[in-house]
């Protein structure tokens, strides 16, 4: 084909990716930070979580995707034994 | 090939069942309406091998037959005048996914006030939404179009959407002998539908339409338009095949008659042709070499064959079956923008709303015009309503 | 019932969207995912959804979507879904996903066209009772009371009652979900697809940002809409109506919460005066009987 008949196909079509929108952590103004040791393993937080950051692992502990977590506190709400903080970004622990 | 009497919307119903279209959407409108009820008797009757979406509106006649193409299958819609307009917003949308798709359009007055009969305000009014349009003169070339209007919207390089126009009433519900091929033969020459650009099913992965930076959004339609230019060959190549399959053709995007030897020419488009190529005929008869070219696609336009076929000669009268208000007559501004007015002009607008336009109406016309160019050497007459 | 333990840990909602904090869509379409997987194909006409997906060529949305105008949702998922009839594909999920207005204001028409041909969908309706999209506008399923920017006292009119339109039309299913009782919603997804024809389900989504409460609260809200009666969890399947577990203890109206607990979280509903609590009261109650009369009178049939 030539490339004028090359060019004629750009179509609207996207696939699915992490992060379609850049990370969040340079925006974010409060994180998520759990207490492991309170932590029930009761996956509350990871069903809840609005926009999947809550990392669920083989054992059903959890563990916050901070690249991409927005922040909301929904986790911390949500959370039975309150085992999660919303630390202010930039904070310590 | 077999030779049969059929109106035009029998032809494209016959058109879209030899096409194997799998998914058949649409909503009735005069003077579309027998082509929906043509092709849900073929279905009912098991002569027709596909699904019919009874719709409730024409903007979902196209949304329903776009979902099918989207999902890979051959799909076919058919509408006119205020259907058109009503699904307007997923004509654009259509052609913006590159989906392949084939729509007929039975060309009619706009209201109000209510008028049935034909006008060419409805599918004038599709020009920049990005589909492939042409517009027959006969019931012959509706079937020749609405087949060849597959091969074009599916190829490759072309992925746009494809509307075939004919005359309401003076086509649609006018029988003529239509030579028919076998299914074999369009088995032979239409393969079946292709994924095309990409096909949204379950694991696909495609997600079509989402926000995309402005210059990529800008690119896209600059696409659209390469396709555009890339469909100009396609409809040539695919003529000469179909020419090949028939021994019909017609010439492309523009058909040039008696063209040749002339220095004067009507421009116009749809079946009205046929009385200016009479018109022509008569002229010559008593002396004036006129010739006809007839617009077969209204996109993409014919401009360099209209150049190359007019640009020489003396005069050249355009004839307008609608009108952009405030501006004229939209075939002659096209045709006069391709020719950079280098022939004399003439626009008319004429036979809105159905009024009759007979042979010796297009002949003392283009007397008329004649006349002008070789009393005063060159003309260039923008707006000339004729019959009211 | 679903466990949550077995769910899948992946889903298709990819970090990183376009949504804002606390997004009921977002966590909607989590729940669609656990549910269907990646059988399902996605039809999104425009709102807050079509914005959620993020830039192109990227998307944040992991099913196949066919992004569509705003009013043609039902429509396109009902060529599509031909489409797959015609191919074979047996288990693939064409699932709409509409906001309120793209369901019960402009999108009525495909929709009950839909229904009315009984096509094999499932439509959701997405429902945060505002055009988000456009900045927070009354929908008709904005709800009695609420301050929106085409709103400015409160809305005059009470919520419209798209489920019982879509039980109007014959539809084989049709259930009510919510975000705050995520399991619920998932075990009605699950049913709906092994239903042919219209599976109809409306689910309740507070919006942190048209609503006007902090984005933590997103579960709270959803799951006080249920506990005060004001979103009613039912199902309606085969002809037989019946009220889900979860609602069932507010059918006794002094199980449920004070409305005003639901109220006073949302910004959206900070001028209401005591009479307009009681407009939404009385509407609480009239839907109550009216659901409880179904479930009388449609609820017999053992399934
Ligand atoms: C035909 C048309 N009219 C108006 C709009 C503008 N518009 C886009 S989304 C939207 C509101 C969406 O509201 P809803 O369906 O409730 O979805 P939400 O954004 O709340 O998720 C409007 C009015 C449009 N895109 N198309
Ligand atoms: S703060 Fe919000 S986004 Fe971040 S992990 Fe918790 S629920 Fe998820
Ligand atoms: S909600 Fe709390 S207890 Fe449950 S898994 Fe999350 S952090 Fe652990
Ligand atoms: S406005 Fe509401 S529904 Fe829309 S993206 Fe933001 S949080 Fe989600
Ligand atoms: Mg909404």
């Amino acid at each position: 084909m030539s490339e004028q008949e090359e060019d004629h196909l750009v179509l609207p079509v996207s696939h699915p990716s992490p992060g379609a929108m850049g990370p969040t952590g340079y925006w974010r103004n409060f994180k998520p930070v759990i207490d492991q040791e309170k932590c029930i393993k009761c996956l509350l937080c990871w069903l809840f979580c609005p926009e999947g950051t809550i990392i669920r692992h083989e054992d059903n502990s959890v563990s916050v995707d901070y690249d991409y977590c927005k922040g909301c506190g929904v986790c911390a709400n949500e959370c039975p034994v309150n085992a999660i903080k919303m630390v202010p970004e930039g904070e310590e622990q | 090939m077999t030779v049969k009497l059929l109106t035009g919307n029998y032809t494209v119903a016959e058109a879209a069942r030899l096409a194997r279209v799998k998914v058949v959407a649409a909503f009735p409108i005069t003077p579309q309406t027998t082509i929906v009820e043509k092709i849900a008797e073929m279905i009912e009757h098991g002569e027709m091998d596909a699904e019919m979406i009874h719709v409730e509106s024409e903007h979902s006649a196209l949304a329903a037959a776009y979902g099918a193409a989207a999902g890979g299958v051959r799909a076919f819609t058919a509408t006119s005048s205020q259907g058109l307009l009503y699904m307007h917003e997923v004509v654009w949308w259509v052609a913006g996914s590159r989906i392949p798709l084939v729509m007929a359009i039975v060309t009619r007055a706009i209201g109000p006030p209510w008028n049935i009969h034909v006008s060419h305000e409805d599918i004038m009014d599709q020009r920049d939404t990005g589909w492939i349009i042409s517009i027959a003169e006969d019931n012959q070339e509706v079937l020749d179009l609405t087949l060849q209007a597959f091969r074009i919207s599916e190829d490759p390089r072309v992925y746009l959407p494809a509307m075939v126009g004919l005359d309401g009433f003076i086509l649609s519900h006018t029988t003529m002998p239509v030579d028919v091929p076998s299914q074999e033969e369009v088995d032979s020459w239409l393969p079946p539908r292709s994924p095309g650009p990409y096909v949204i099913e379950p694991g696909s992965g495609v997600i079509m339409g989402n926000i995309p930076p402005d210059e990529d959004y800008m690119r896209m339609r600059k696409a659209m338009q390469t396709a555009m230019r890339n469909a100009e060959r396609v409809i040539m190549e695919v003529e000469e095949e179909y020419y090949k399959l028939t021994g019909r053709r017609y010439g492309g995007l523009l058909e040039c008659y008696r063209c040749s030897d002339a220095k004067y020419a009507v421009v116009l488009m749809g079946t009205w042709a046929g009385n200016a190529k009479e018109a022509a005929d008569r002229l010559r008869e008593k002396g004036y070499p006129v010739g006809v070219a007839r617009i077969r696609y209204i996109r993409p336009f014919p401009s360099m064959l209209l150049r190359e076929k007019l640009g020489g000669m003396k005069g050249v009268m355009v004839m307008d079956r609608s009108v952009s208000m405030g501006r004229g007559g939209p075939l002659f501004l096209e045709v006069a923008e391709a020719l950079r007015s280098k022939p004399s002009m003439m626009s008319v607008i004429a036979g809105v709303g159905g009024v009759d336009v007979g042979v010796d109406d297009i002949s003392s016309l283009v007397e008329k015009f004649i006349g002008k160019v070789e009393e005063r050497g060159h003309v260039y007459i923008d707006e000339y309503w004729y019959g009211v | 019932m679903v466990n949550i333990k077995e769910l899948p840990s992946k889903t298709l909602l990819m970090p990183g969207n376009a949504a804002c904090p606390g997004c009921p869509e977002t966590l909607g379409l989590r729940y669609v995912s656990m549910a269907l997987g990646d059988k399902a194909v996605l039809v999104i006409p425009a709102g807050c959804s079509s914005v959620i997906q993020g830039i192109y060529p990227k998307s944040g949305i992991g099913f196949p979507i066919l992004n569509i105008v705003f009013a043609a949702a039902a429509s396109a998922a009902s060529g599509l879904a031909r489409a797959y009839k015609i191919r074979g594909l047996e288990d693939a999920q064409v699932v709409v996903w509409a906001g309120d207005g793209g369901t019960g204001d402009i999108g009525i028409q495909a929709l009950s066209g839909a229904a009315e041909r009984n096509e094999n969908i499932i439509y959701i309706c997405v429902d945060n009772e505002a055009y988000m999209n456009t900045g927070i506008q009354r929908s008709s399923l904005t709800p009695y009371g609420a301050w929106t920017t085409t709103t400015w006292t409160g809305k005059k009119e009470h919520k419209k009652d798209v489920p019982l339109i879509m039980i109007a039309h014959g539809a084989p299913y049709v259930a009510t979900a919510s975000v705050g009782f995520p399991t619920d919603f998932i075990e009605k997804l699950r049913r709906a697809a092994s239903i042919k024809g219209l599976k109809y389900i409306h689910l309740h989504a507070p919006c942190p940002v048209g609503w006007r409460f902090d984005p933590s609260k997103t579960v709270e809200v959803a799951k006080l809409a249920v506990q005060t009666g004001i979103w009613v969890l039912y199902e309606y399947r085969g002809g037989v109506f019946r009220i889900s577990p979860l609602s069932r203890p507010y059918a006794k109206k002094e199980r449920r919460k004070p409305l005003k607990e639901y109220l006073k979280l949302q910004g959206r509903f900070r001028h209401l005066g005591e009479d307009d609590v009681k407009v939404l009261e009385a509407y609480i109650e009239e839907r109550w009987k009216l659901y409880l009369n179904m479930e009388k009178t449609l609820g017999s049939k053992a399934t």
